[in-house]
């Protein structure tokens, strides 16, 4: 009897220092996994940016073909004057200040759009399976194809809404429409719809990590409801604003499948902002750097010699995107220095 | 129920020996939550003037509920409801016709752990200043010095006032804290057990600004530890089981307890 309970108590022990191994082994493991796909995700990225890097930096420096312009000739015409060569993309300078444009447009939108409505979602709405319904729906509507969205802005923006303000304010010049087809300001509602649900989760995951405390102190204070909301708990929550921003930045300006339905065209006749009010051409068609890639690939007949042009101009995009999402998160580091003695990214 | 509440409120002279009339008056309070519908059970106190009442208990015991009673932090919580009277003056706080944010504008509260906001110091101390809707940047800055002086806090950040609170060390923040609430000049403070995540030495520091504190408004603290009821406070109540079981100035509580109960839980015989 002794022995018997004895036994079982060693093999309980043993099997609690096995379950505890086990489980730092399986840590041990996870930070194996992690470390590694951190080390893969950065030598793809900064591979591919050599080899773009490389193959555009060929082009500019080497001689193809019967071309004998310097480096600095081609890499004018390519941002200038685009087709002189007879490469098959047009300037590039325009479509960098259309990209601008739409995701400039785009934050307005999306940017008070998606923090009243996560603010809504976590301060607001009582926890019921209905609010729940609601953010998880939001949570899938992210991974809706982004075609999808351009289908959606074509029809309801361009023709929908488009279409019932030519009626109503241009009518004078119908049938030939005014705001009824694709232009900038419905590209840029169309990428605010589709950076909605990126800019509602990251705000409400910020919401929802704040410390309860935060609200209890504000509340103490002799704070409404409304006060504590928006000069304790929107501030507060401003990095993860910031943070929704920087992923909707990125996505709008490399998105190319909804921008063929909604307005992004090879050649504008005029470049997106103008000195006139509002500064900015809401209702005409505009060039996209992400597009002209598109376009060039799959309108050109394409051969291994142009793959140097075709760098440059994907690494234009890169770095474009890469300028903006760096003004993005230097803004968050200033809010953030403001707040604590903490890392920007 | 209530034969074996030995309160004596109000029988008692004070330290001081200056009779302080009460600043609230609680009668008959109870109260329930959604899932423990006898938190408080009939608690009926008069908490008296510029002095330092402690609330001490075992966990649960219903001593922070009461606290955040007396400024009305309950409604933040879904499902919770009261009944009986609570005078702060003249006024009935618990009266739905109560101005809430009014209210805890003059009975200031500080909570367990330090919540300064994610902002700067002085940012920190103005927020309810201007939400009282003082608008002169010079008025704020005096009374933000004042409130920094008053907790004790000045010299320590008066040449870092814009950075973050954050930056600051527990003990600090929570001195802070102490200076936000301050800040608006209320006539009673809650301390939820202020120093219970603080190391020793802070614990010092507020506690001997609780002193200082206490001659010009009434503190009402909630502590865990026996000692520091001892140490800082002239009046005691004890709760058990959302009970009041007995209340009175400090010394006698701890040295004559009325209560079996008192004496068990004070003693350290408590189950």
């Amino acid at each position: 009897m002794v022995a018997d309970s004895e036994k079982i108590v060693l093999s309980g022990t043993q099997r609690q220092l096995t379950g505890s191994r086990r489980e730092r082994l399986r840590s041990l493991a996870m930070i194996g996994l992690s470390a590694s796909m951190v080390t893969s995700i950065i030598l793809v990225a900064s591979g591919l940016f050599l080899l773009l890097l490389t193959s555009s930096l060929s082009w500019l420096l080497g001689h193809v073909g019967t071309e004998n312009a310097t480096w600095s000739e081609k890499l004018y015409q390519l941002i200038f004057t685009g087709t002189e060569l007879g490469y098959g993309v047009s300037a590039i300078f325009p479509a960098v200040l259309g990209t601008l444009a739409l995701v400039i447009l785009m934050t307005a939108f999306v940017a008070p759009l998606g923090v009243a409505t996560a603010l809504y979602l976590t301060e607001y709405a009582r926890p019921t399976w209905y609010t729940k319904l609601i953010r998880i729906s939001i949570t899938n509507l992210a991974g809706v194809p982004a075609i999808i969205y351009g289908v959606f802005g074509l029809g309801f923006f361009v023709y929908g809404i488009g279409g019932q303000v030519d009626q109503l304010f241009f009518g004078d010049q119908l049938p030939n429409p005014t705001f009824g087809t694709p232009g900038l300001l419905w590209a840029a509602l169309t990428m605010a719809l589709l950076n909605l649900p990126v800019v509602i989760v990251a705000v409400t995951e910020g919401l929802d990590a704040l410390p309860g405390d935060l609200r209890e102190a504000s509340v103490a204070l002799g704070a409404t409801h409304g006060e504590t909301v928006f000069k304790a708990v929107l501030p507060a929550a401003m990095p993860s604003v910031f943070t929704g921003l920087i992923l909707a930045t990125a996505r709008a300006a490399g998105e190319v499948a909804p921008l063929l339905l909604v307005g992004a065209v090879k050649f504008a006749p005029a470049l997106p902002f103008s000195d006139r009010l509002p500064f900015i051409e809401l209702e005409q068609k505009f060039m996209h750097v992400g597009f002209q890639l598109f376009d060039a690939v799959l309108f050109n007949r394409i051969g291994p010699g142009d793959v140097g042009w075709i760098a440059s101009v994907a690494l234009i995009l890169v770095l474009l995107i890469s300028i903006l999402n760096l003004f993005a998160i230097a803004f968050r580091a200033v809010i953030l220095g403001r707040q604590e003695p903490a890392n920007p990214f | 129920m209530t034969e074996d509440v030995a309160v004596n409120e109000g029988r008692s002279e004070p330290e001081e020996g200056t009779r302080n009339s009460p600043a609230i008056k609680i009668t008959d309070l109870s109260l329930g939550y959604r899932d423990n519908p006898e938190a408080l059970i009939d608690i009926s106190l008069a908490i008296p003037e510029r002095s330092v009442t402690a609330i001490i208990g075992a966990s649960g015991c219903g001593k922070s509920t009461l606290l955040r009673c007396l400024n009305r932090m309950n409604d933040l919580i879904d499902g919770v409801n009261y009944e009986g009277q609570i005078l702060f003056g003249s006024e009935n706080i618990l009266s739905p016709r109560t101005n809430v944010t009014a209210l805890r504008r003059q009975i200031g509260m500080v909570f367990q752990k330090p919540n300064p906001f994610p902002k700067s110091i002085f940012e920190n101390v103005a927020y309810g200043l201007k939400l009282s809707g003082i608008k002169s940047r010079r008025i704020i800055e005096e009374l933000v010095e004042q409130a920094l002086r008053s907790a004790a806090l000045w010299d320590e950040v008066k040449d870092r006032l814009d950075d973050s609170a954050l930056k600051l060390s527990q003990g600090q923040q929570q001195r802070l804290v102490i200076a936000r609430a301050i800040a608006l000049e209320p006539k009673v403070l809650l301390l939820d057990e202020p120093a219970s995540s603080l190391d020793p030495i802070s614990t010092l520091r507020i506690e001997e600004l609780i002193y200082e504190l206490k001659h010009s408004l009434t503190i009402i603290i909630v502590t865990h530890n026996m000692q520091q009821a001892a140490r800082v406070s002239d009046f005691t109540a004890f709760m058990n089981g959302g009970r009041l079981i007995e209340f009175g100035p400090t010394e006698d509580v701890f040295t004559f307890p009325k209560s079996r109960e008192t004496e068990d839980y004070i003693t350290g015989r408590y189950g």
